[in-house]
């Protein structure tokens, strides 16, 4: 098959016009600017809509209301204009309809830089906008997995009628790697009778709803919601393992990071240590499977993310106590680099040895 | 016993859960029979704001969105971005339009998006609990301006049909009472006319409806339409602000 030359942010968008995306709805910022760029030509060029919103929030909604209608529908921002469309992606969850929102994350807090970061890890896994819900998050570390994952993203979206986050960083959006396109996919996508499209050839009203002004009633919606969350524990976790079978130390990273660490386990390995790698591609759900897996043989953990540690975190609760969890990380957008976390993986090691 | 009068398939049987004397009832009742005069009521897809109309899914017999407070332009552009030949429309008071959702309305009528908008305006926050809006009147008592609304302290009331009508996007724009059958009559011509703008495919159109409150304005519902036509209309005068260019010419 041939192989083309993408740029990550690129590949977002024909990612999604390759999984039947065909209504874009998104603001200006840095640094997933490409994205939208590449979406204003690609759109109309297969029968679709690119529409510059007046805001992150007026952007979400216009999504919620493309969703709403019954389309596969997306958004792209980068983490301020992504803390802005919460209140929306409340909603969207609230009102189960299918959508993915692209995040390039930046480094923040506040207005922060433009620089690649992974410090919104809380934000994307842990809730972000307001009540009981959960997105599902899907994190690429190459421009081709970028492609693929987009596909997943709006099956997943569909199949959960729950909103989806792919994230990345602009190391991730803003390199260009060759990718396998492959002829463009004849799609059935799966019909969708809750959408408000009109009454006629009906029986029944359908209505778009977050709202249930009885506890009682809010309280059965919010069950069925965490059982929808429970399944997508069950059935959707996925990560990659790299030199895990014989690992003592293992590491976990995602996303651009991720292949830094593969770097730092190869040298690792090289210099004697049996170091392994997860790289979670869900961050929610986490998947956990292979860190209590790993511990049967791991003395020792080390997650390394762009940020103060965050996922850190969900390493912990995966083992309970069980193996020492050390974190590195770099913030700011500051990029770690391999002689950086192999350098932190050794001080590890030597303690244990 | 001969049924004189029925309501209309454009309502659904669900009795409203508005206060005594609010106008809301009349205005979603001229609402539905313009979709169902015009046979479009199953085309039809309405988007709900937050505030006393909340609810509006419950009364309007069409498919319905529930949408985040001042939103609704927004969803309403999704919708018809997908659904360009169904009718698409917004339900919205001053509170969700005027306050909050000032970037949304402009921009979607700068856009000409090609939905219409029933902006109930009765110069106040209803569901909330009575507090300023920004269409309430200079000296007028509420929640939040205890002591009137002055200039001072909370400036002036928005007039958003004149607001809009300076917007190119628009192709009509009107303001309407609820205040007598007659106006009421010429409040069901103009939400019609809004459908029909949309029908034709023209753009944008926004019909502002005065209307009242009753329970937070302190009075009598008799008393509350005398003040919708006495210190209301003044300051917000009845009329059509922009209407196709074609009708323009003629």
């Amino acid at each position: 098959m041939d192989k083309v030359l993408m740029e990550g942010n690129a590949a977002f968008g024909e990612g999604a016009v390759r999984a039947g995306c065909r209504f874009f709805f998104g603001y200006p910022i840095t640094p997933q600017s490409e994205l939208p760029h590449y979406l204003a030509r690609r759109m109309p060029e297969v029968g679709g809509v690119y529409l510059q919103a007046e805001s992150e929030v007026a952007a979400i909604n216009m999504v919620y209301g493309a969703a709403a209608a019954g389309a596969r529908v997306m958004t792209a921002s980068s983490s301020p204009g992504i803390s802005l469309m919460q209140e929306g992606i409340s909603y969207i969850a609230g009102a189960e309809l299918p959508a993915v929102i692209v995040n390039i994350m930046r480094g923040g807090p506040g207005l922060g830089n433009i620089a690649p970061s992974q410090s919104d890890y809380f934000q994307v896994v842990k809730g972000g906008g307001h009540g009981d819900y959960r997105l599902l998050v899907l994190a690429p570390s190459s421009v081709q997995e970028i492609i693929d994952l987009m596909a997943v993203a709006f099956e997943l979206a569909d199949k959960y009628r729950n909103p989806t986050m792919v994230v990345g960083d602009g190391v991730l959006g803003q390199m260009m790697e060759p990718v396998e396109l492959g002829p463009m996919p004849d799609l059935v996508l799966p019909a969708k009778a809750w959408a408000t499209t009109g009454t006629a050839g009906r029986n029944t009203r359908n209505i778009v709803n977050s709202l249930y002004i009885q506890p009682e009633e809010l309280e059965k919606v919010n069950l069925r919601l965490q059982a929808k969350y429970s399944q997508m524990a069950k059935e959707e976790k996925r990560w990659e393992e790299y030199r895990l079978d014989d690992a003592a130390l293992v590491l976990l990273a995602f996303g651009m990071v991720a292949r830094i660490a593969k770097a730092a386990v190869d040298k690792l390995r090289a210099a004697g240590i049996p170091a392994g790698l997860i790289r979670p591609i869900t961050l929610y759900p986490f998947p956990d499977i292979p860190v209590t897996q790993a511990a049967e043989r791991a003395k020792a953990f080390l997650v390394v993310e762009m940020n103060a540690g965050q996922m850190v975190e969900d390493v912990r609760l995966a083992l309970c106590g069980q193996r020492p969890v050390h974190f590195y990380g770099r913030t700011g957008g500051v990029l770690t680099s391999v002689a950086e976390v192999t350098g932190a993986a050794k001080e590890i090691w030597e303690v244990i040895e | 016993m001969a049924v004189s009068r029925r309501r209309t398939e454009g309502l659904t049987d669900k009795p409203f859960h508005y206060c005594p004397g609010c106008t809301h009832g009349i205005i979603h009742r001229l609402v539905a029979e313009a979709l169902v005069e015009l046979g479009v009521l199953g085309l039809a897809v309405g988007i709900c704001p937050v505030g006393c109309a909340v609810f509006a899914y419950d009364y309007f017999n069409c498919d319905m969105i529930q949408a985040a407070h001042g939103r609704a332009p927004a969803v309403a552009t999704g919708v018809k971005r997908v659904l360009p030949d169904r009718v698409v429309f917004t339900y919205q008071g001053d509170g969700d339009l005027a306050a909050i959702g000032t970037a949304e309305i402009i921009h979607a009528a700068s856009r000409g998006e090609n939905i219409t908008v029933i902006f109930v305006n009765n110069a106040v926050f209803g569901m909330t609990g009575g507090q300023m809006a920004p269409t309430t009147l200079l000296g007028q008592k509420t929640t939040t301006t205890p002591f009137g609304r002055r200039v001072a302290d909370a400036g002036f009331p928005l007039r958003v049909a004149e607001m809009l009508a300076a917007v190119e996007g628009p192709a009509y724009i009107a303001r309407v009472a609820v205040s007598s059958p007659k106006n009421i009559l010429r409040a069901k011509r103009a939400v019609r006319r809004a459908f029909e703008i949309q029908l034709q495919g023209l753009g944008f159109a926004l019909v502002e409806v005065l209307s009242t409150c009753p329970t937070n304005w302190g009075l009598s519902p008799p008393e509350a339409m005398r003040w919708l036509e006495e210190k209301m209309i003044p300051v917000f005068p009845l009329g059509e602000f922009k209407v196709p260019e074609e009708e323009e010419q003629c």
